[in-house]
């Protein structure tokens, strides 16, 4: 080999990398020039094709924007936040859906707002219990189109219905939900009928569940139900689906939407590209770049972002920035000792500083959880004189002082011991990489730790955090001492709340998602069921049964509410404006499942685009 | 020759044998349900709807069948190439997700490793020549292959990516484009894969400059070198000689790179959202996915095994003591 061709080879090939970059480096990040011409099926990826081939011109109005390639920035909608891994299915009735499919494509009979506890008629133009309160007459709203063209009618409601009695649907409509019969009376009436019927839970599925197109579903619905990926689906939603690939999900607005003519409500975003998840670097600097719009992640030191001027904004301009979205739990294991014993678990409770997580591992972006566990939205549920006199704070003395008047004695080593003298160490599960409950349980451990209580924080692996969490079977206890949960998500009643904590009977194995901390009482269960059971109008009777499950949890404590985790959200004003506010629209901006129905999907109409196309 | 390779393919063969039983192993060791923890993602569903998903994935994924019936299910499904379904991908086939990131992969680690290659060992015997060169391209072999992937990486997209903005940050191509066969979007293709390209490109070359530096050094102060001297051969010749001996470890190592190309590039890919085999990888490990981490290893071993195979006939070509060896003589 001849050494100096060689060099003058290697130059010109690091010559001709960087010329390279420099001059594909110009012409890459301008989306303004949109090329209105192109056929999609020429991409190399299957994704792209197939739905190019159905590409969805809808009607007699198409819009020039639907065949384009590459999406005008101005009227294009970044979201990221809901997908952690490349989307898979577009099946409505599969939890697995892909980014907005339910509330984007698919829409329900009504939207709930849980600020304002107020039901809105969506696809029903109404929904009315007759004065006995077991019949349900639904008037499905005219108008209405599947992107098919063909018109939504009561057969539609009334299948979808009748689809929650397949196992695979997984709802308990049919069961305990009470009900009996879903009939179409005509074009567009449902009449339901039930026997003891589960109101909170009926309310819920008016509101969450969607409603599916008959043709399209009824040879679906079996067993395989969701072996059927339903890619370019048909729906009654204001957007249609244009592809997918590993990392990304892109909805086209409808042009034949209903609610444009019938609520004069208009979808701002040309497109949607929902980003899948990456790493939080990437979704920080994506968002600061402008490169994404609504970011639905918990982005840590948010505070300094929204305060750094880079336009980025949350719901609140200052603490907590985010609306509360659910409540994370101290769940303790109430079948080993020393954990069975309510006096310790109170001392349990009194002995954690959560405002000290609140400030040093939050930063401000959290607030503290009410002592009943439930979320602000269900402030009126809430029995204050009673809580104020059962519920504990943080008190390390008071911690100390009922430890040792339930006969915990103080060991050598300053951590308290179990009864018959053998030593006391609680370990604490919480997911590893889950940086912000890791931080927590080290301050968890060392706030118990000044009461006496030894906890060790461990960080296993998410599946092993779940294998030590669920019960193998109805006898053997999990073999978890302490974990942190916050599976109940905002939503329309405290009934959700209550039957995570007092579930009865205990499930076992994989399906586990109640009562993780196995707490048995006969006397709450019956209550939670009553609860179910009263119609959401009875606000009294819903109080009177949800103060004395608050009594029951303030006394026992079978867990321990902690904080309130944020409806993580934060958005950047470059190219929309006018995103929810506590000052503006009150809606919770989230792109997570079930919240485009809690009428996120109204942001999409109320937001501006900055620039006009 | 045809034994020499007979022998070697019956190796190889064994190999896989062994290598994708272990691979099937593995996964089935690690601690908790993968099952479970896919429900216990979906937070909010009713308990009904907890037991079906359950009852569904289970069914979908066979893990209700015996573990030996798995293991036979396994091999079945392998040698019609079938890689079962992705449990991360809930139910997708996972030969799809693995031909959907391959191409980014490819087109990452092949000229990054090729050129890195071919550029690092110029490089390098160059500077075994050249006192001055030698001066400077140590310090900076040196630092470029003490360098992690990971950090080179965030430097990059801090630096070029978030201030200066000349490349954009992450992901394979802008969210803003429809993959179609247009300038626009071949130029935006180059254009995210750049950053990842330079930061794997950079520290490989360091690696291969030193590598080949030393190996020409220690083949010129070796007694074949010195004989040839001596005997008064001009100093080209001297040098091709033991530029030619100095390859063979080079080469060795290139067919290792290029064999785990398929794994791609880890931490690199990740650093960018570079969605290729690497980050496919990192999310199956993070969901516990039986079959798509099987997969992604059993792409991993045959291109190991080919690469080895190719190295044996390069050798061939290259090392005439091979050809000597094959032919039952001694060098």
């Amino acid at each position: 080999m001849e050494m100096g061709k060689s060099r003058v080879i290697a130059l010109l090939a690091v010559a001709s990398i960087v010329a390279t970059a420099c001059s594909s480096s110009s012409v890459s990040p301008s989306p303004a020039a949109q090329s209105a011409a192109a056929n999609p099926s020429t991409g190399a990826s299957s994704a792209a094709s197939a739905p190019a081939a159905s590409a969805p011109v809808v009607g007699t109005s198409p819009t020039p924007n639907i065949d384009t390639t590459v999406y005008t920035r101005a009227t294009t909608l970044y979201t990221s936040g809901k997908q952690w891994g490349a989307p898979s299915t577009w099946n409505p009735l599969d939890p697995n859906a892909a980014m907005g499919v339910v509330g984007l494509q698919y829409e329900t009979l009504f939207l709930y707002d849980p600020l304002k506890d107020v039901y809105t008629p969506w696809l029903a133009q109404s929904g009315t219990w007759d004065s006995a309160k077991t019949t349900y007459t639904i008037k499905v709203r005219s108008g209405v189109k599947w992107s098919d063209g063909t018109a939504l009618t009561a057969d539609d409601v009334a299948f979808t219905i009748a689809m929650a009695k397949n196992p695979v649907v997984g709802s308990n409509l049919w069961t305990s939900g009470g009900v009996t019969a879903a009939d179409a009376t005509d074009a567009s009436t449902v009449v339901v009928k039930f026997t003891n019927p589960a109101y909170q839970e009926w309310a819920q599925w008016i509101y969450n569940s969607p409603i599916v197109p008959k043709a399209i579903f009824t040879a679906k619905n079996t067993a395989d139900l969701f072996k059927f990926t339903n890619e370019s689906g048909v729906g009654t939603g204001p957007y249609l689906y244009k592809l997918h690939a590993d990392d990304r999900m892109v909805w086209v607005k409808n042009p034949n939407w209903w609610a444009t003519a019938a609520l004069q409500l208009n979808v701002q975003p040309q497109t949607i590209v929902d980003i899948v998840n990456s790493s939080n670097n990437v979704a920080l600097g994506q968002l600061i770049q402008g490169g994404l719009d609504l970011d639905n992640n918990y982005l840590p030191g948010i505070a300094q972002v929204v305060a750094g001027g880079y336009g980025i904004t949350t719901y609140f301009p200052g603490a907590p920035y985010m609306l509360p979205g659910n409540t994370a739990v101290l769940v303790p294991n109430t079948l080993k000792k020393p954990l069975d014993d309510p006096a310790f678990r109170k001392a349990l409770a009194m002995s954690i500083n959560v405002d000290d997580i609140v400030v040093k591992d939050y930063g401000n972006v959290v607030s503290k959880a009410d002592a009943t566990g439930l979320l602000p939205i269900f402030s009126k549920y809430v029995d204050t004189a009673q809580r104020d006199s059962l519920g504990v704070s943080f008190n390390t003395a008071k911690a100390k002082a009922a430890l040792a008047a339930a006969g915990y004695k103080t060991g050598a080593d300053g951590f308290v011991t179990n009864k018959d003298g053998s030593a006391i160490k609680l370990n604490l599960e919480v997911p590893d990489g889950w940086s912000d409950w890791m931080a927590a349980e080290n301050l968890i451990a060392a706030s118990a730790k000044l009461s006496g209580i030894n906890i060790n924080p461990t960080h296993p692996d998410f599946n092993t955090v779940v294998a030590d969490r669920n019960r193998v079977d109805a006898t053997t206890p999990p073999k978890f001492d302490l974990i942190i949960n916050n599976d109940v998500q905002v939503g329309n009643t405290p009934w959700t709340w209550y039957d995570y904590v007092f579930r009865q009977p205990l499930q076992v194995g994989a399906a586990e998602n109640r009562n993780f901390e196995s707490y048995s009482n006969k006397d709450a269960w019956a209550l939670v069921q009553k609860l179910d059971n009263t119609p959401i109008e009875d606000l009294a009777t819903m109080k009177t049964i949800t103060s004395q499950l608050q009594k029951i949890q303030l006394t026992d404590m079978p867990i321990i509410p902690l904080w309130y985790n944020g409806a993580w959200s934060q958005v950047n004003n470059s190219v929309w404006t006018n995103w929810p506010s506590d000052k503006g629209n009150q809606v919770i901006p989230a792109t997570w499942n079930g919240y485009w129905q809690m009428n996120a999907i109204l942001m999409l109409t109320q937001i501006k685009a900055v620039a006009k196309p | 020759m045809r034994r020499y390779f007979g022998r070697k393919l019956l190796t190889y063969s064994i190999t896989f044998f062994v290598a994708a039983t272990i691979d099937w192993m593995i996964p089935r060791f690690m601690p908790g349900d993968p099952v479970a923890s896919l429900v216990a993602k979906q937070a909010g569903l009713s308990s009904a709807g907890a037991t079906a998903l359950v009852q569904y994935y289970n069914d979908l994924f066979g893990f209700q069948k015996p573990i030996i019936v798995q293991f036979f299910d396994f091999w079945a499904k392998l040698l019609q190439g079938d890689l079962g379904l992705s449990v991360y991908g809930h139910g997708r086939p996972v030969v799809e997700s693995i031909m959907g990131a391959l191409p980014f992969t490819l087109a990452l680690l092949i000229p990054a490793i090729l050129l890195s290659w071919w550029a690092g060992n110029s490089f390098g015997a160059m500077a075994a020549r050249r006192k001055w060169m030698d001066n400077a391209v140590l310090p900076v072999g040196y630092i470029l292959t003490a360098t992690p992937y990971m950090w080179l990486g965030i430097v990059l997209a801090f630096v070029l990516g978030f201030s200066l903005r000349i490349f954009p940050m992450s992901g394979g191509y802008g969210f803003n484009l429809e993959p179609t066969l247009s300038w626009e979007f071949f130029t935006d293709l180059v254009a995210h894969w750049i950053m990842p390209f330079m930061s794997l490109f950079l520290v490989m070359f360091g690696g291969w400059a030193i590598g080949m530096r030393n190996m020409v050094i220690y083949e010129l102060e070796s007694d074949y070198s010195r004989y040839l001297e001596a005997l008064g051969a001009p100093q080209g010749l001297v040098r091709k000689y033991a530029f030619r001996n100095a390859m063979l470890p080079q080469i060795t190592g290139l067919a290792l790179q290029l064999g785990v190309i398929i794994g791609g590039q880890l931490v690199t890919e990740i650093v960018f959202a570079y969605p290729g085999i690497g980050s496919l990888l990192f999310n199956a490990i993070k969901s516990e996915d039986y079959f798509l981490l099987q997969g992604i290893f059993l792409f991993i071993i045959i291109g190991t095994l080919v690469a080895n195979f190719i190295v044996d006939v390069a050798y061939v070509i290259v090392d005439p003591r091979t050809r000597v060896g094959m032919r039952g003589g001694t060098a």
